[in-house]
């Protein structure tokens, strides 16, 4: 059972290893780059957008009613933010990019497994690693960094418009607390994060894809397992960052 | 002239369960062999290994000196390119029509043109008979337009060695038939080295110029036709005759104790004399098969070793020429 778990985090870690190096490796599929850059963007940008309004709003309000009490209503602006931007949105953009993409990539490759056809290919001396597998993690990677641009931006204007509107508070504050509390390493954080994020997202689906069991029933576990561990390992890498990055980067308020 | 395949005391288990332990053998340059075997015996297993798609536990398997089973993964995909495999259901790319399937090995390790490449595939694709369907994805023809459709593939890179996993399966007599025509056709015009693995009598009986035979967990025999088909081995001419009597049961084998009372009871079934069907010849207007003659030598030579019925059909096929008609030849046992 345990070693069980531990080949499959074994196998998990070669397959990345093995993707890293194909990402150098001569010709770069950039067709099929592109096709996938395409397919993963245009599945996750409307639910992100659609998503990260009111994921903003929630969080707006709960720091907005929090620091009311507290009487530091000034201070709203900049703590929404950094939540939004830190947090929330490389989150939300994992979550859709594994949900949406990351699914789709693992039934894609689990269906052409169990049809033998990347078998077939290795067979014609192609290595599905580097037709199939690189081109889909760089395209989820890149689409990860782009969308998290896009929530950032959606999320935290979001955030302002409820602020603003529905709990009385000032433009003025909302803007200053904003620039004493945030810094550029903030952003910087959060599109590293949404990038590794991108990266695990794109190798566990893949990872579950080329290795289903038995038959189209397989394919369908495959695809739910996938999503399940890209989530666990989500949520844990993203606990390990932001432990990391507030220990090495001094806040700009203090 | 195609290459030879020495395969070397390998060993094959998936977890705990052994698949088949122990099987040498050397596939002759640029003949056709066949490998025979009960269904589930690990015949597909055995094709795969060869390639070097999965990995036996051990013993090797060499190819120009190349090890398909431990050298470096890169010396492998290398070596692959000499091989063509046809899936069993075809293995084609879903998402692509079958003009862009079958010129996806050239489009991936040539640097040809567009024009070359669609003269080279609409050679292929008329040589599987498949002309006029080239634009249809795979998804809208039949089984055995898609077999084709994987041999057509498997044929572009003008390979060295030829892997057919079960051509005939899901093939009507007929279409069996003109396919073990092909294949032969095949190996007359590019002289490569074939490993067909089936269950058909047919094309066992009239393709091959070596076979062999899978059976618990061994390779029961490998070598020229005539001995396995004089063979006196209750597996293989079980199997020959398709009957149910014999070690060979419905799960597998059968246990000692149902094959006694087989056995008490099967007098009825005497070892009735087994034709050698003559080996098809390539179709008119094609160049001989250049195997014919090595093979002759090389047959020749190892004569002493083989079993007298062997040598005596052997001798007897020989003595014929190419062109006897079909003469019936006793089995061994029957008292000729």
């Amino acid at each position: 059972m345990i070693a069980g778990a531990l080949r499959q985090t074994g196998r998990l870690f070669a397959l990345a290893a093995e993707v890293s190096r194909a990402v150098f490796r001569r010709p770069f599929q950039f067709r099929e780059f592109v096709e996938q850059f395409w397919f993963v963007a245009s599945v996750t940008i409307l639910p992100a957008a659609l998503v990260s309004i009111p994921f903003g709003a929630v969080i707006a309000l709960q720091v907005g009613s929090l620091t009311q009490q507290l009487g530091a209503q000034s201070f709203t602006g900049g703590a929404s933010v950094l939540a939004v931007i830190q947090q929330a949105s490389p989150l939300i953009v994992a979550l859709l990019i594994a949900g949406a993409g990351g699914s789709a990539i693992c039934a894609d490759l689990g269906s052409r497994k169990i049809r033998e056809e990347l078998d077939a290919m290795e067979v014609m001396g192609v290595s599905p690693v580097q037709r199939l597998v690189v081109p889909r993690v760089l395209a989820t990677m890149a689409v990860a960094v782009l969308l998290n641009g896009m929530v950032s931006v959606v999320g935290t204007l979001g955030g302002y418009f409820f602020n603003i509107v529905l709990q009385g508070g000032t433009p003025g504050a909302y803007l200053s607390s904003f620039s004493a509390l945030a810094q550029l390493p903030d952003l910087y954080i959060s599109e590293l994060k949404a990038l590794v994020f991108g990266f695990i997202a794109g190798i566990v689906a893949a990872y579950r894809g080329l290795n289903p069991r038995g038959g189209p029933k397989g394919v369908g576990d495959a695809v739910n397992q996938s999503v399940v561990i890209t989530f666990m390992l989500l949520f844990f890498v993203n606990m390990v960052l932001t432990g990391i990055y507030l220990q090495i980067v001094p806040p700009k308020g203090g | 002239m195609g290459i030879e395949v020495v395969v070397e005391g390998l060993t094959m288990s998936f977890g705990k369960q052994n698949i088949w332990q122990d099987v040498s053998l050397t596939l002759p340059a640029g003949e056709v062999s066949v490998m025979l075997g009960p269904s589930g015996t690990g015949k597909t297993v055995f094709l795969k290994s060869l390639i070097g798609l999965l990995k036996p536990q051990q013993g090797r398997v060499l190819i120009n000196g190349v090890d398909m089973v431990n050298s470096p993964e890169r010396d492998i995909y290398e070596t692959r390119k000499l091989f063509g495999l046809m899936f069993q259901d075809g293995a084609l790319f879903g998402s692509m029509t079958l003009f862009d399937n079958i010129a996806f090995p050239l489009r991936e390790h040539t640097r040809k043109r567009e024009s070359e490449i669609r003269r080279i595939v609409m050679e292929r694709i008329e040589l599987v008979g498949l002309l006029g369907a080239e634009d249809k994805l795979p998804g809208e023809i039949s089984g055995g337009m898609r077999k084709r459709a994987g041999l057509a593939r498997a044929l572009v890179l003008d390979p060295q060695i030829v892997l057919c996993d079960e051509p005939d399966s899901g093939l009507d007599p007929v279409r069996t038939a003109y396919l073990s025509q092909l294949l032969i056709d095949l190996n007359a015009r590019i002289d490569a080295t074939m490993l067909i693995v089936t269950h058909n009598l047919d094309i066992a009986a009239t393709v091959p110029d070596n076979m062999g035979m899978f059976f618990r967990r061994r390779l029961v025999t490998f070598g020229p036709r005539e001995v396995l088909l004089t063979s006196d081995e209750p597996v293989v001419t079980q199997f020959l005759a398709g009957r149910r009597e014999g070690p060979i049961g419905m799960s597998e084998e059968k246990d000692a104790a149902l094959l006694a009372a087989e056995a008490a009871g099967s007098a009825s079934h005497p070892a009735g004399p087994r034709d050698i069907v003559p080996q098809l010849e390539p179709s008119p207007g094609l160049p001989p098969r250049a195997a014919v003659t090595r093979r002759r030598e090389r047959v020749l030579r190892m004569l002493d070793q083989l079993p007298p019925a062997a040598r005596a059909a052997i001798r007897d096929t020989y003595a014929r020429g190419a062109a006897a008609p079909t003469l019936t030849m006793p089995a061994p046992g029957s008292g000729s």
